[in-house]
């Protein structure tokens, strides 16, 4: 694998691969000293269109604990906004010798267009393109689901995972609903038939128009954020139709079995998709979610950049190589 | 006076080898009279295996000039045009400034007659600026030197029914047509492929079939109310064929074009996110290639038009999102309408006859071309070899852009030649000299 650009790149054994992996960079920072010596000398570029502080300072993160060189190359504006266009900004980032770029951008289709061009030659990590996929998002949704209800080894055949929100618009919903069945799990999208994409009856997935029917059986109910502008878009009357009928409150969490956890992708809408009761309570892992994140990406670059000394077992280096600077 | 040729062993619409003598802007003579005929100092031709087709006819063209003359001039657009096999092509209004005036449909008019390549037959704005407001001066364009008779606001719909009905109305004065771009604006908004399975996978916005299908299924009705003429652009779903064939039978005067991309490609190639594949209307489905082929097989669609549409490079070797819509076609349109026409059986060379030259040709009123090619005639010719067989390179055409989708894709078929009035404007397959054409006062 050389880019990581759909969760539909991912056969099985990669997919297990990178959550194995995770678990061992967990191990491995899980100790004072959090960094590894792995990337030393290679440079990782977080090329980001859009706005993400999360997403971006996640695969910062991972790319320093694995002593990386890191650029944040903020571009604001797409060429679509007359600034600089995908292609210059992709040779600029060539010349500088990138070997890994993380992109986040606007336009479904930009990374993978990054990847293919014949522009440069670096491994192209998804961040996130457009309503398309946000694989690493998935990869970490995966990981979180098999520390609660695996024990952290395995597929999730026979796991029953609710997704619930605006899957129309969702990167993450459709990264999630392919990893998820690569790796055995039952798929369950809820959301009002505006707000589901054409063909989704294709997706193997099973489709409901409510949550109280399929709450009682699942194993883990992922909530999507529902943007602002879709309000007025007459994809739903009114924020708080949407709320009552989809949102998940404290009433509708009790239909979960005793189980089950729930997730979200954040950042939350709180009191749309879900209710505050709920994103605080107990069951909810959001917060771990954004843990496993670094865990995840740390895999990810790893296996894609293949570094030259092994992941595991290899000598702990000290936190000063890398530094991370702003490119404008 | 320009040379006499004889063309010696052409056959006529694909049928039995037979000479043609053309001199003096016209088909002199056919068979044994023909090398009877020829004067002294006729240039003599062997053009034996290649298909003889009256000069072909595009009712849909990008020339981007006046305003985009770094994607395309009128210069390039007909060498493109004659390197095609056209010997007229009609120049959409969408250029900067719009062709909305008698000023400017002279002046791409003028254009055409000096680089003499082709003839340029100027399509006229429906609306002031292509803004579906207020009607542009339709019969000052059709006055003019240009004799403007195909209005569009193509690039645009005119989505109010009460300006398309008034223009309906209006162009029967001096016997035009409303040629439209059906696409439901609300319905398209920000829409990037065909609405499918494949855009939800792939996160585009779709472009669903019903937002044309709605538009051509009002504008019928609104032609048959107001007996008027209406001329449907690009059709490029299987919904619309069905809309059109009722029409028809109803007798609603009703002419319709599909381009040769929609006959061959389909919306899987959205899945490279290479912006070559993004067109408007969108590449469809596997079924709506086969009922526009069986439509235009059985006439249900009249014509095959190009929608040629050169864009610089830069706005194509971009982001799918960022990237213009349309493709080059006017050096590949004889190729793929023989590898989906002619090499399927579903049309043979007198039938792209008619649907590459004589509809056009009608339905644009363009007296002065698509004839049959018989003695008297207008000495507009296209030589195709069909045994060719070539690689698609943008980079060795004329046109200015290199937007093709069909970029290193093997077709068949090959224009040998193109007469325009009895000039050769195309001889193996490369241009001539210029040779500027008479300009109407």
């Amino acid at each position: 694998m050389r880019h990581l650009l759909t969760a539909a790149d991912l056969s099985k054994d990669d997919a297990l691969l990178i959550l194995d992996t995770a678990e061992e960079m967990a191990r491995l920072t899980d100790r004072a000293v959090k960094k590894l010596p792995t990337l030393r000398g290679r440079t990782v570029v977080n090329l980001f269109f859009e706005d993400s502080t999360r997403t971006r300072t996640s695969f910062e993160l991972a790319a320093k604990r694995l002593s990386a060189d890191v650029i944040n190359f903020a571009a604001k504006g797409s060429s679509v906004s007359k600034g600089e266009t995908l292609k210059d900004t992709a040779l600029t980032l060539e010349a500088m010798g990138a070997d890994a770029v993380v992109v986040r951008h606007a336009e479904s289709g930009a990374p993978h267009r990054l990847a293919t061009a014949g522009w440069i030659g670096a491994a192209v990590i998804n961040a996130g393109d457009g309503t398309h996929e946000h694989p690493t998002q998935a990869l970490l949704d995966a990981f979180t689901l098999r520390r609660h209800l695996t024990n952290g080894r395995g597929d999730l055949t026979g796991q029953r995972v609710v997704i619930a929100g605006d899957v129309l618009h969702s990167r993450v919903a459709r990264s999630n609903v392919l990893l998820l069945r690569t790796l055995g799990a039952d798929v369950v999208l809820v959301a009002p038939p505006t707000l589901l994409p054409v063909g989704v009856d294709g997706w193997g997935v099973e489709v409901a128009y409510a949550l109280e029917p399929v709450l009682p059986k699942a194993d883990a109910v992922m909530m999507l954020r529902v943007q602002r502008e879709r309000m007025n878009a007459s994809f739903f009357p009114s924020a708080r139709e949407y709320a009552r009928r989809y949102g998940l409150d404290v009433a509708r969490t009790r239909l979960l079995p005793e189980h089950a956890i729930v997730m979200h992708p954040g950042p939350m809408n709180r009191g749309m998709e879900i209710t505050a009761d709920v994103a605080d309570s107990p069951r909810s892992v959001i917060v771990e979610q954004v843990a496993n994140g670094v865990l995840v990406r740390m895999a990810v670059l790893y296996l894609l950049l293949g570094g030259a000394t092994p992941a595991v077992g290899g000598p702990l280096v000290s936190s000063t190589s890398s530094a991370a600077e702003t490119v404008s | 006076m320009s040379v006499a040729w004889l063309l010696r062993g052409g056959r006529l619409l694909g049928g039995d080898p037979t000479d043609l003598l053309l001199r003096d802007g016209l088909v002199a003579a056919t068979g044994a009279d023909a090398t009877r005929d020829a004067p002294s100092g006729t240039r003599s031709l062997d053009v034996d295996g290649l298909v003889v087709l009256p000069g072909l006819v595009d009712l849909h063209t990008h020339l981007r000039e006046p305003g985009r003359e770094d994607a395309e001039t009128i210069e390039t657009g007909t060498q493109a045009a004659a390197l095609g096999g056209f010997t007229a092509v009609h120049a959409m209004a969408n250029t900067d400034p719009v062709a909305d005036t008698a000023g400017v449909v002279e002046q791409v008019y003028r254009l055409g007659r000096e680089a003499g390549w082709c003839d340029v037959a100027p399509v006229g704005a429906v609306s002031v600026g292509l803004a579906g407001t207020q009607l542009a001066e339709l019969g000052a364009m059709a006055d003019s030197a240009a004799r403007v008779r195909v209005f569009s606001d193509d690039g645009h719909c005119v989505a109010d029914p009460v300006l398309m009905r008034r223009a309906l109305e209006y162009v029967r004065a001096f016997d035009g047509v409303i040629a439209q771009h059906a696409q439901e604006p609300r319905l398209t908004e920000g829409a990037q492929m065909h609405e499918s399975p494949l855009a939800g996978r792939l996160g585009l916005r779709g472009w669903p079939a019903v937002a044309e299908e709605a538009i051509v299924a009002r504008d019928v009705l609104l032609a048959e109310h107001v007996g008027s003429r209406l001329h449907v652009c690009h059709v490029s779903t299987a919904g619309t064929v069905e809309i059109l064939r009722w029409a028809k039978a109803r007798r609603v005067d009703v002419t319709a074009e599909v381009t040769p991309h929609h006959l061959l490609l389909t919306e899987e190639l959205a899945a490279t996110y290479d912006p070559r594949y993004k067109v408007n209307p969108p590449l469809r489905t596997a079924d709506d290639v086969a009922a526009l082929r069986a439509a235009l097989a059985d006439g249900t669609i009249d014509c095959v038009a190009t929608d040629h549409a050169p864009h610089a490079a830069e706005d194509k070797d971009c982001e799918w999102g960022a990237a213009a819509f349309g493709m080059t076609g006017l050096e590949t349109a004889v190729s793929v309408v023989q590898a989906a026409m002619v090499d399927t059986g579903l049309l043979d060379w007198a039938g792209v006859a008619e649907r590459l030259s004589a509809a056009p040709a009608r339905i644009g009123r363009l007296t002065d071309h698509g004839h049959r090619v018989v003695a008297g005639a207008p000495a507009h010719l296209t030589l195709v070899d069909p045994a060719a067989r070539r690689v698609v390179d943008p980079s060795s055409g004329a046109s200015r852009s290199r937007n093709s989708p069909f970029t290193g894709a093997t077709l068949p078929g090959q224009v040998v030649a193109t007469f325009l009035r009895g000039h050769a404007r195309v001889l193996d397959a490369a241009l001539c000299e210029p040779e500027p054409q008479p300009v109407r006062a």
